[in-house]
């Protein structure tokens, strides 16, 4: 069909699969072009794995999409090459382009749902790849059939024969990955392939994409801005800030011994190795980042540096060779250590022992079509003044039914109840007195939705005071202000609106709103989750901070096992709707865990590059609507004992002073360790119903 | 969407003791929306859109400056006289002046599409803000509502009312607003589910605000935007509707009245005889002012989502 011939081995060899050089690229927003890439060069070899970290916007994903010369329409490439294998892209035709992108490059998208087609069965899918590669239909049906053996799809027939909609977040990255293995890719670039799926589906995945390295001879350029997850799986990393790669070198140079300003500001903004909030505050780097198409013409990170001097200012910062392959774009790269450590924490956080608002034996079942979907089942939580309550668990297991329900977004079922001091309170927030309205708020997710972006800062928190408090006039205006200094807001932030402030900002107006009605809890559904790690430091400073002066207790909802164990307390982990775990933060880091809680702590990926025993959790979390029998948790469970945890649905256990479990084994039996091939769970056959 | 809310309507507020703070968040935002004009101002469709329409409100406004002669007024050149020096778009067969005639027909056309658009705008945006905030049943049973009226033809229902009502302006006028409300109410509701669905409207109701509240307070500032689209939009419609209700005869109470539709309905049979421009000029001025209106609404939408 082409007349492309293949390029001989040889070039190959010598050339690097990728190579970006001097890359300047800039996009075109409202007519004005904007500077996103500042010369930007690095090599990723073949079977090298090379990673790109940095904070949103920094320009990591316009990075990966150069790569394939996949540009969206506004964006221009000003300046320097990309080369694969010694051939260049920038100078490629349109034709040359589709052939390089067919067989020799492949990428894997963030949002596995968006990439494949809802209406198409995998296997036409998957086989559609191969016939781009000029196989016949059923070569390309026999190649799809390997390629998802390959991935460790166990049942591989059966899945071709399924919808997108049928299988679970991580098998549909898994057929997206074997999509993009179909031309044995000399590159392959993976664009934060596992942000949007739960922990245990992203080491699944992580799984799978390291155990094809050792088959496969690609480059891999993977996008991430989870430093755990580059940490794992890469050879060499770029820290790139402002659209420049500020820091590059091997993953264990680069985490454990940072020579730029902002990579130590990054490692030190994350809770690693444990850290506690009764250790030390987090590092949050001051200011934000500049946005696209700032003139920055020296060094990128000036504004924010903590050891800048004049000649930052002045001179464009040279790259500094630290060790073999390690370098770092700074003038003081020798100065590194004069970045100031974080502060030690000298409060004392003391928890009180009054229980202030309690959940006992709380359900909430949701009929829809008729058929009952047990959410939440018979829940008994009790926060004390000043605590924080971690709650952990999957997607789907009900921690946010949990929230809502205390919040009387709706009523809980009969039988169970909240309490306020001891007092019962509605279920519904229209039919909860005052009080109980107030003694509740809630910190969204998502700041962008959870602020009228109409509205300005002053208004949303004035009328939360008005409506909340019932103070009026002058008195709530100074009010509005106390919050909003108290949240680190400056007054000018009052008159903006939502739009104008950066995501930790809006977070921190989100979080004085929940704060306006002085409440007794303060409910935390992911708060940030939707923001950099920089930010994140400066939030959960914040936070903690808060809860020191007001007494308040907080729920905090997280998926990322770090930052709870730096805030929570006490740590909750649900499943299906049930607590399967509860207790201390230092006796579920240390003692015994519920299998499930293992599970969910070993597949958090550590920047502290300390590989653990991987469990892996087999199949997806059971559908609420059809609960397993006996203990829920059973079907995936690789302590279970046959004959008994699927008949019998274990009793809330007590093991020490406030952790218990629900679980049927002994102690002796739960720390016995246990062995799972990772590989071998990988390819546990499905079981979502083809409903 | 987000960038979409305050455009239209400049808070003046605002703009007083902002200019001396020179802070970066405060310059861009000023930035964005004042690239969002410039991306307008430069538009070339814009720019052509307001010309057009300008030009249309004048001589709606102030006819007598665009012409010296009135539209009933017998002109020297007699009646059935060619486009040129004489009459510069001729004569029609009374012998009226087919140029005065299309200016002042101007005004009744700008006086009915305007008006009837603000009135369906306005009552389709309340309808469609509390069908899509309360949902339920009554959501339930005004959908289907919507959906019948939409079945049915304009012209035909516009042709049944007035036939039923009479032909006065105001008849006229309610007649196109009402037909246009639905397509209006769906719009809007649609944007109204979808901000309904955000979580400011959730802490909303955890503090216990009443419906209407959140209604006027809350949601409706953020759909602005999409009201400014659908009023331009929406008055492309009208004057296209009005014009056909006038060539069809339900307009006005004397055919000899100066009016665009009018003109086209009793000069078309003229064609035939190579009589074509009593007709077609003020079609032509029924087009372009279509299109001028549809030009400024496209272009308003697009600087809006840039």
């Amino acid at each position: 069909m082409t007349t492309t011939e293949p390029l001989p081995t040889e070039t190959e060899a010598e050339h690097p699969a990728l190579a970006i050089d001097g890359l300047e690229m800039s996009y075109i927003v409202r007519g004005t072009p904007r500077a996103v890439l500042r010369d930007v060069s690095f090599e990723v070899r073949a079977g090298e794995a090379y990673g790109l970290v940095g904070e949103s916007g920094c320009g990591k994903s316009t990075t990966a999409y150069a790569a394939l010369r996949y540009l969206p329409g506004n964006g221009r490439i000003d300046a320097g090459r990309v080369e694969s294998g010694g051939q260049e892209l920038t100078a490629m035709s349109g034709r040359e382009l589709r052939e390089f992108r067919a067989q020799r490059a492949s990428m894997v998208f963030q949002d596995p749902v968006q990439a494949v087609n809802p209406v198409l069965k995998i296997g036409k899918q998957v086989a559609e790849a191969f016939k781009v590669m000029g196989q016949s239909n059923s070569e390309a049906h026999a190649s799809a059939l390997a390629a998802l053996k390959r991935v460790r799809i166990a049942a591989p027939e059966s899945v071709m024969d399924r919808y997108p909609h049928q299988l679970s977040g991580g098998m549909l990255q898994r057929v997206v990955i074997a999509m993009a293995l179909a031309c044995e890719p000399t590159l392959l670039v993976l664009d934060e392939p596992t942000t949007g799926l739960d922990a245990t589906v992203e080491a699944e995945v992580l799984d799978l994409v390291r155990d094809l390295r050792s088959e496969l001879n690609s480059a891999i350029l993977l996008i991430a801005h989870n430093l755990g997850v580059i940490r794992t799986m890469c050879d060499r990393v770029g820290v790139m800030y402002a659209g420049r790669i500020v820091e590059e070198g091997t993953v264990d140079e680069v985490f454990d011994n940072p020579s730029h300003p902002y990579t130590k500001g990054l490692l030190n903004s994350i809770p690693r190795r444990g850290l506690r909030k009764t250790d030390r505050e987090l590092f949050a780097i001051p200011g934000s980042a500049p946005p696209i198409g700032a003139s920055l013409p020296t060094c990128t990170y000036i504004d924010r540096c903590p050891i800048a001097t004049e000649i930052c200012r002045t001179d464009v910062p040279p790259i500094v060779d630290r060790s073999d392959g390690h370098w770092t774009r700074c003038h003081h790269a020798d100065r590194i250590s004069d970045v100031p450590e974080p502060q030690e924490v000298t409060v004392e956080y003391n928890v009180g022992t009054e229980q202030v608002i309690g959940v006992d034996g709380v359900s909430k079942t949701f009929r829809q079509r008729g058929n009952d979907i047990p959410a939440l089942v018979s829940v008994d939580l009790g926060f004390a003044e000043g605590e924080t309550l971690g709650l952990v668990g999957e997607s789907g297991s009900g921690k946010s039914t949990l929230a809502k329900t205390m919040l009387g977004v709706h009523a809980a079922d009969e039988g169970g109840a909240i309490t306020l001091r001891g007092r019962q309170m509605a279920g519904k927030a229209t039919a909860r007195v005052e009080e109980s309205v107030r003694a509740i708020s809630m910190v969204f997710q998502n700041p962008d939705s959870a602020l009228n972006r109409s509205w300005t800062v002053r208004r949303i928190l004035h009328r939360s005071v008005v409506k909340l408090t019932g103070v009026k006039g002058a008195a709530a205006n100074k009010r509005v202000e106390e919050i909003a200094t108290a949240m680190q807001l400056s007054p000018r932030h009052l008159d903006m609106r939502p739009r104008q402030l950066s995501g930790g900002l809006k977070q921190r107006v989100a979080i004085a709103r929940a704060f306006a009605g002085d409440p007794e809890v303060v409910v935390c559904d992911e708060p940030t989750s939707a923001l950099d790690v920089s930010v994140q430091a400066a939030i959960l400073n914040l936070l903690a901070g808060l809860q020191n002066e007001e007494r308040t207790s907080y729920l905090f909802i997280s998926h990322d096992i770090g930052v709870v164990r730096y805030l929570a307390d006490r740590i909750a982990v649900m499943y299906l709707g049930r607590i399967m775990e509860i207790g201390s933060t230092a006796t579920m880091f240390n003692g015994t865990n519920h299998p499930y809680t293992e599970a969910l702590l070993s597949a958090v990926p550590s920047v502290d590059g300390i590989a653990e025993a991987r469990i892996p959790l087999m199949g997806a979390i059971p559908s609420p609507a059809n609960p397993p029998p006996g203990c829920v948790f059973h079907t995936r469970c690789h302590r279970a004992i046959e004959g008994l945890c699927e008949v019998t649905e274990p009793e809330m256990v007590e093991l020490s002073a406030g952790h218990s479990i629900k679980c049927h084994l002994s102690v002796e039996q739960l720390n016995e360790s246990v062995h799972i091939d990772p590989s071998a769970v990988l390819a546990v056959a499905i079981d979502v119903p083809l409903t | 969407m987000s960038e979409t809310s305050d455009l239209p309507n400049g808070e003046p507020a605002r703009s007083v003791g902002e200019r001396s703070l020179v802070t970066s968040e405060r310059s861009a935002k000023n930035q964005i929306r004042r690239e969002q004009f410039r991306v307008l101002y430069r538009s070339p469709g814009f720019i052509f859109g307001v010309l057009i329409v300008g030009f249309w409100v004048f001589a709606a406004l102030w006819p007598s400056l665009l012409t010296s002669d009135g539209p009933k007024e017998f002109v020297e050149a007699g009646p059935r006289v060619k486009p040129g020096s004489e009459a510069w778009l001729g004569t029609n067969k009374t012998g009226w002046d087919v140029y005065a005639r299309i200016i002042y027909g101007a005004r009744p056309i700008l006086i009915v599409a305007p008006i009837a658009t603000a009135m369906a705008v306005i009552v389709g945006t309340m309808l469609g803000l509390v069908m899509g905030y309360y949902r339920g049943w009554a959501d339930e049973v005004l959908s289907r509502v919507i959906e019948a009226i939409l079945s049915i033809p304009i012209i035909l229902m516009a042709i049944l009312v007035v036939f039923t009502f009479g032909r006065s302006t105001p008849v006229i006028i309610g007649t196109i607003a009402v037909l246009f409300v639905p397509a209006i109410t769906r719009t809007i509701r649609s944007a109204a589910i979808a901000e309904s669905n955000l979580d400011y409207v959730m802490s909303a109701k955890m503090r216990g605000e009443s419906g209407l509240f959140i209604v006027s307070r809350e949601i409706l500032p953020n759909v602005t935007g999409l009201v400014v689209v659908e009023l331009t939009v929406r008055l492309g419609y009208a004057v296209f509707t009005y014009a056909t209700l006038a060539f069809l005869g339900f307009v006005g109470s004397n055919i000899t009245d100066a009016d665009w539709g009018i003109d086209v309905s009793q000069n078309y049979e003229q064609i035939v005889r190579d009589i074509w421009w009593p007709s077609i000029f003020p079609a032509i001025a029924i087009a372009s002012l279509v299109i001028g209106v549809n030009l400024i609404a496209d272009s308003i939408d697009k600087a809006l989502k840039s």
